[in-house]
């Protein structure tokens, strides 16, 4: 048998510990999909691999025991699933074209989650439509709120959903539940003053809390949509640390402006010998200076007047090596 | 007299109106909504007739354009007193018939159970009302059950039909402004429903023996006294008084009332530290009582109308409505332990 492993790779299959045979992978951007594309995984399964499929992590569908030979007919029978998701293809029939970035994934986000600040998925396929395919290794998650039940924070772009509440004093019926909600789910951002809630600006996290809680709608959301954009949180040997919070109060367009200038700044700066030519963005921010990486990312970006943009940044984290 | 009217016809009724009085309507507040992405239907002040919500039914009723939700009725300096303006410009309110029934409760908890209340009457004697015709009940209405579903007590009533506007005219000032605007007369009658998908017993005999019953230990652990019941309820009349010190001087105020509910920590709150009706149940108890038979003993009908908001707005899906089906479980309960 005469395999080229690198190309499989790049098709999204892996090169498993059995000999002979690959597991193909399928992305869900956002994490959602049409309830059929779970018939054309069963029939992938059964005809092709050994009748099973693991739920990954990041939001796809492993499935294993494909013989390496199969892998084009897997490719035909994947494409109404690559259609049905508007995955950006090169080739027609031929699977997915890279396998570098991993797929975006997504909470439930407010489509069913009441906490939710935003459409987690609609904004995953937009920043899937923006970035792919690509070689690089990079990792985007969208959750919906401060909960982070997505956990962004272990990502390198890591999008977390925020409202600024917006307060009507006249629909206040200083029953308090806005202040105990935000001091014992939240952080504490309401005082009560003269019977009325009063927001500290520096405090407040955006979450939605007081709305939820007002039983009059004297707490609304604010019409435009803000996030937190967290960065360069990892798994991994050598380093694993949380994603800290760069810039907050962003808007979409310039989060995805700033993940598009990420991958001129990485093409720039990666190490040429990085193992499968992959190497988390963090890594090369260490090398460069996290200045030169603020310089690429902020190219071109206008930001809300209201951002807050965290300097310096600090990670932490254990480290190994 | 009866009329039909365009979109811009209204419209022109419409302006003239708005010169003597704020005309306020059921509306939707795009992204108003608790959770994002959504909308919250409510009362706010109209422009055209577009603005007006004819389609989805409000989260909430008219009642705060009659008893704000928070009034100031007076301000204070170290000696003097200034009353609070009141508006100057008198209101037209679109609103249902069940609504327009829920006015009646109003009147009767602010005009006759005792001294009329000074701040209710000055905006009261402004007010008149245009009722919305209803095609069909939501979900938890039900007025029919309550005999709110028709009503007479009107300035106007209009029906939205394919676009148009059909409207019954039954005050002379309102039509005369109406009648400037078309041509095009016509025998309009308010539509009214008549079958609600919602239906609610009331046992004729009921009395207060029914507040032992266990009934009411399933609200305890069920409700978390939020009060969003009491708020979009358009009989709910309670209010409490805040005397505020300004903040940056602290001998200058203004006292106000602000709504309140039964449902919600504080409201049985006494001088001394006392505190009643602990209990989650123990409050549904008494605000369905108080709803069904407390009133209905001083004024010979019930105070609930049937408009189902309690019900629509409940974030826990207790239903008022089928609380008070379970009253006659309640009653024989107790009965059977006398």
């Amino acid at each position: 048998m005469d395999i080229n492993t690198k190309k499989l790779k790049k098709n999204a299959f892996r090169v498993t510990k059995e000999r002979g045979l690959a597991a193909s992978r399928v992305r869900v951007p956002g994490g959602r999909m049409e309830a059929k594309y779970l018939a054309d995984i069963q029939n992938i399964a059964e005809t092709y691999g050994n009748g099973t499929v693991h739920l990954t992590i990041r939001q796809g569908f492993e499935i294993p025991g494909i013989p390496y030979e199969k892998m084009p007919q897997v490719n035909q029978l994947l494409q109404p699933i690559i259609e049905g998701l508007g995955i950006n293809q090169e080739i027609e029939g031929e699977g997915y074209s890279a396998s570098g970035t991993r797929n975006v994934m997504a909470c439930v986000g407010n489509s069913i989650c009441p906490y939710g600040c935003y459409d987690t998925t609609a904004f995953a396929r937009k920043m899937e439509k923006a970035i792919f395919p690509n070689d690089l290794h990079f990792k985007v998650c969208f959750t919906g709120c401060s909960n982070d039940c997505a956990k962004v924070r272990m990502h390198d772009f890591g999008i977390i959903g925020m409202t600024i509440p917006q307060f009507d004093s006249n629909r206040c019926v200083s029953c308090g539940a806005c202040v105990k909600a935000c001091t014992k789910k939240s952080v504490s951002a309401l005082t009560s003053v003269n019977y009325r809630p009063k927001r500290d600006e520096v405090r407040c996290i955006g979450c939605g809390e007081c709305v939820l809680a007002c039983p009059n709608m004297a707490w609304t959301r604010s019409q435009k949509k803000y996030y937190k954009l967290t960065i360069f949180g990892r798994t991994g040997k050598k380093n694993p640390r949380m994603g800290q919070d760069w810039i907050k109060w962003i808007d979409e367009e310039s989060i995805l402006k700033i993940v598009q200038n990420t991958y001129d700044y990485v093409k720039e700066y990666i190490d040429p010998n990085a193992p499968g030519g992959k190497e988390h963005i963090g890594y090369i921010v260490d090398r460069t200076g996290f200045e030169e990486f603020k310089k690429w990312a902020l190219k071109d970006v206008t930001l809300p007047e209201c951002a807050e943009i965290v300097s310096p940044v600090y990670w932490n984290g254990i480290k190994y090596s | 007299m009866g009329y039909v009217l365009n979109e811009d016809q209204m419209n022109q009724a419409l302006q003239e109106l708005k010169k003597s009085y704020i005309v306020y309507a059921p509306k939707c507040f795009e992204n108003g909504g608790r959770f994002s992405d959504t909308d919250c239907i409510r009362y706010g002040e109209i422009h055209s007739i577009a603005d007006v919500e004819f389609e989805k039914k409000s989260e909430f009723s008219f009642k705060e354009i009659l008893t704000p939700v928070s009034q100031t009725l007076f301000y204070f300096t170290e000696d003097s007193v200034q009353e609070a303006q009141a508006e100057k410009k008198g209101a037209v309110i679109f609103l249902r018939s069940c609504d327009r029934h829920a006015v009646r409760r109003l009147d009767d908890m602010y005009l006759s159970n005792g001294p009329a209340d000074y701040y209710y009457q000055r905006v009261r004697e402004k007010v008149h009302f245009i009722v919305m015709g209803c095609t069909n009940a939501y979900e938890n209405c039900f007025c029919a059950d309550m005999e709110t579903n028709q009503t007479s007590a009107y300035d106007a009533g209009v029906n939205k039909k394919n676009g148009v506007f059909e409207m019954d005219c039954k005050e002379t000032w309102i039509d005369d402004i109406v009648k400037k605007y078309t041509d095009t007369e016509k025998d309009v009658s308010v539509e009214f429903v008549t079958q609600t998908q919602t239906h609610v017993q009331i046992p004729e005999k009921i009395d207060y023996r029914v507040s032992k019953s266990s009934i009411w230990k399933d609200y305890d652990s069920r409700c978390i006294h939020c009060g969003r019941c009491n708020f979009v309820c358009p009989t709910c009349t309670c209010f409490t008084m805040q005397d505020i010190f300004y903040t940056d001087n602290g001998k200058v105020g203004e006292r106000r009332r602000v709504w309140a509910s039964c449902m919600v920590d504080g409201y049985t709150d006494v001088a001394g530290g006392g505190s009643y009706r602990k209990k989650m149940g123990e409050r549904m108890r008494f605000k369905v009582l108080h709803k069904i038979l407390d009133y209905k003993e001083r004024n010979g009908y019930y105070m609930c109308v049937g408009c189902g908001r309690c019900d629509d707005v409940c974030p826990e899906y207790i239903s008022f409505s089928h609380c008070m089906n379970r009253l006659e479980e309640g009653m024989k309960e107790v009965e059977h332990n006398d």
